[in-house]
């Protein structure tokens, strides 16, 4: 995956000259998961470049950048670290377009290495979809897989909007190739439509009729992990993969549901306010008719994500998932 | 400890002689428009009209100083919610500038974009990094362009500001610090507030030059920031200019600076006025007669009463408003919400 996202800013360097990847580390060592690997040495120190370790600085950098015509790219090393920022992307970032009536756009996509699953250090896992996905002004979209990770950041780029793109470290070293349609020919960007689902829209990663699960990020490949087990048992468990986080497509929920009568939502962050709640309220509001059980969530414990040899316990296990799965069966 | 009472003593020498006659009666002209605007300003929120309002009363001279320096064709400067006289000196709508004290629309409703003035910001560091950003982009895009940062002594506290200045050490970006310490960070005074007792020595640290001037000393104000542009345009790096002055009204209206600073000290420093200091600085040195000066105080008040009217009687915004500005690309779920706010709220 962290090859089909450098193959995305690759191109998205190449087309547009107003786009800058910029970041700690993101230069010369290529990023701590090389993610912009070769990206300095292609495009010169211009386009990508290391800034000093100060996340808030590196926001009001973007900030600036995008009020004086660029469309920054700027990433942020770890999620945690995020939180030292908060003001520039809330503050700032968010409401830039809104507080000028539309004078300063903000066109920037802040990267963000994002959720656990590698064991990592406090503050080097994290799951932020709800504080960001709660913020006006912002977009929130996490990718599960290299080829929607590679559409997707496209998308993000070239939208005018301030988009949170955040990258499921656990899947950075998913290797199944990017296969898009071929690019059309012609200039103006002909290629960037590139039959892509709009912003918005979540997919459907496996069909199936007895239950949802809706999830994103890594949880997605736990999930088909868990759909394939089920299968075993003749329960055959659609997976959705949710994909934007903001907007959340309400529609693509209702229509899920509306084909299986059961959910399951799973995620990485904490339970209580969490984006499971969300998906479940409107799952609710949008198909409270095709339910047949209450909609299930599965997520972290409301406890700070845990040190390494713990994570296994605190990330939704398979066995979580499928003891959900069967409640929601059995009600 | 430093003594509020007293002015600075060890700032260079007024040179208003120095500048052009032409460019020392603007800045006279603006500084007066501005005393009486912001005179206007608190009478308006006595009357009800604003809700609350900053006073710049006694920093006239440090902000037009500066903005009076900027090339309004290149430069771009970036405000906390206290620079109304940067605003009027680059030429911004101020009825629209003024909006954003009758709390019409956050961030005023003029188009900062276009004004070289970026959207009025009450989060005090949280604009200094961009004033970097912005200043970077010139760079990489081979302009000439210098963007000015305004923050004040409280600000100088904030984390932004200490990550702006090392990035615009770090990237050497055409930028300068507009620190306006005017003694007070509201209740809090500069020995509370700053550690070793200078915003400007703080620019050592930063590898840029950290100068002090006399904020109420227009000439010195406006000689020092043209040099910190000149610097910044030639490739010079930015630099940390820290204006000494005095917010001789409240922190807002809303404020009781009895409870914390004594008259005395006001007093002294409203004897250190940067209006009357200027004029007779112009009268002596044959830059302006009589005439002159009940012209433009016919010009300013005239000025500032049409600005008091515009705003006072301009329309709020609609409540359509609401949700045209939140995204560039809106989303679905938005449209369904102002749906929902037409047929609820709008239509009742």
């Amino acid at each position: 995956m962290q090859q089909a996202i450098n193959r995305a800013l690759r191109r998205l360097l190449s087309e547009d000259p107003a786009t800058l990847v910029f970041g700690e580390d993101v230069g010369r060592l290529g990023g701590v998961f090389r993610v912009t690997d070769g990206l300095q040495r292609d495009f010169g120190e211009k386009r990508v470049f290391d800034t000093p370790i100060a996340e808030s600085g590196i926001i009001g950098l973007a900030v600036g950048l995008a009020m004086n015509g660029y469309r920054p790219i700027p990433e942020i090393q770890f999620d945690g670290f995020a939180y030292p920022a908060v003001d520039q992307i809330v503050n700032q970032m968010a409401r830039m377009n809104y507080r000028s009536r539309g004078a300063a756009p903000m066109p920037i996509t802040l990267r963000l290495p994002s959720f656990g699953g590698i064991q990592a250090p406090e503050h080097h896992g994290e799951s932020l979809e709800a504080l960001f996905a709660h913020v006006p002004g912002l977009k929130v979209v996490a990718p599960s897989d290299p080829a929607d990770a590679y559409r997707t950041l496209l998308q993000a780029v070239r939208c005018d909007d301030p988009v949170i793109y955040m990258e499921p470290k656990a899947r950075y070293w998913d290797r199944r190739p990017v296969v898009l349609p071929e690019p059309a020919d012609g200039p103006d960007g002909a290629e960037a439509a590139d039959g892509f689902d709009p912003i918005g829209t979540s997919r459907v990663v496996r069909p199936g009729r007895h239950a949802t699960l809706v999830a994103w990020g890594a949880m997605v490949h736990r999930c088909l992990q868990v759909a394939e087990l089920a299968a075993e048992d003749g329960v055959e468990l659609e997976v959705l993969d949710l994909r934007w986080l903001k907007p959340i497509d309400a529609d693509g929920l209702a229509a899920s549901v509306a084909r299986t009568t059961r959910a399951v939502v799973v995620h990485e962050a904490p339970l209580t306010a969490g984006l499971g709640a969300e998906v479940s309220a409107l799952i609710t509001e949008r198909a409270f008719r095709d339910l047949a059980a209450p909609v299930q969530r599965v997520t972290g414990f409301d406890v700070p994500y845990p040190a390494g040899p713990l994570e296994p316990q605190y990330l939704p296990t398979i066995d979580r998932i499928l003891l959900a799965v069967q409640r929601t069966l059995e009600f | 400890m430093q003594t509020h009472a007293s002015p600075p003593g060890d700032t260079p020498a007024a040179a208003v002689d120095d500048l052009p006659p032409e460019v020392s009666r603007a800045i006279y002209r603006d500084m007066l428009t501005a005393r009486l605007l912001d005179t206007e300003a608190i009478a308006l929120q006595r009357q009800g009209v604003f809700p609350a309002y900053v006073s710049l009363r006694g920093q006239e001279a440090a902000q037009v100083g500066s903005a009076t320096a900027l090339d309004r064709e290149r430069d771009f400067a970036f405000p906390t919610y206290r620079e109304m006289g940067v605003a009027l000196t680059l030429g911004v709508d101020m009825v629209g500038y003024m909006a954003s004290h009758r709390a019409l629309w956050h961030g005023g409703l003029y188009d900062p974009v276009a004004s070289r003035l970026s959207s009025f910001n009450a989060v005090v560091g949280g604009p200094v990094p961009h004033a970097v950003g912005w200043a970077l982009g010139e760079r990489l895009g081979d302009r000439t362009g210098c963007a000015i940062a305004y923050f004040g002594d409280g600000a100088s506290s904030e984390g932004d500001i200490h990550e702006a200045m090392n990035f615009a050490g770090v990237f050497r970006t055409p930028v300068v610090f507009f620190c306006q310490n005017n003694r007070w960070a509201l209740s809090v005074p500069n020995e509370r507030q700053i550690a070793g007792g200078s915003v400007a020595a703080r620019a050592a640290g930063y590898g840029m030059p950290g100068v002090t001037v006399d904020g109420n000393d227009v000439a010195a104000v406006h000689t020092a920031t043209r040099e910190a542009l000149e610097r910044a345009r030639s490739g010079g790096g930015p630099t940390l200019i820290e204006a000494l002055t005095y917010r001789v009204e409240p922190h807002s209206t809303s404020d009781d600076p009895t409870r914390y600073r004594d008259r005395e000290e006001e007093r002294a420093w409203r004897d250190l006025d940067p209006l009357p200091r200027l004029r007779a600085r112009l009268e002596a040195g044959g830059h302006a007669d009589a005439a002159f000066f009940t012209e433009a105080e016919t010009a300013a008040r005239a000025e500032a009463e049409r600005i008091r009217d515009g705003v006072s009687t301009a329309p709020a915004p609609s409540g359509e408003d609401l949700f045209t500005h939140v995204y560039r690309e809106p989303t679905e779920e938005l449209a369904r919400q102002q749906r929902v706010w037409r047929e609820e709220v709008a239509e009742l």
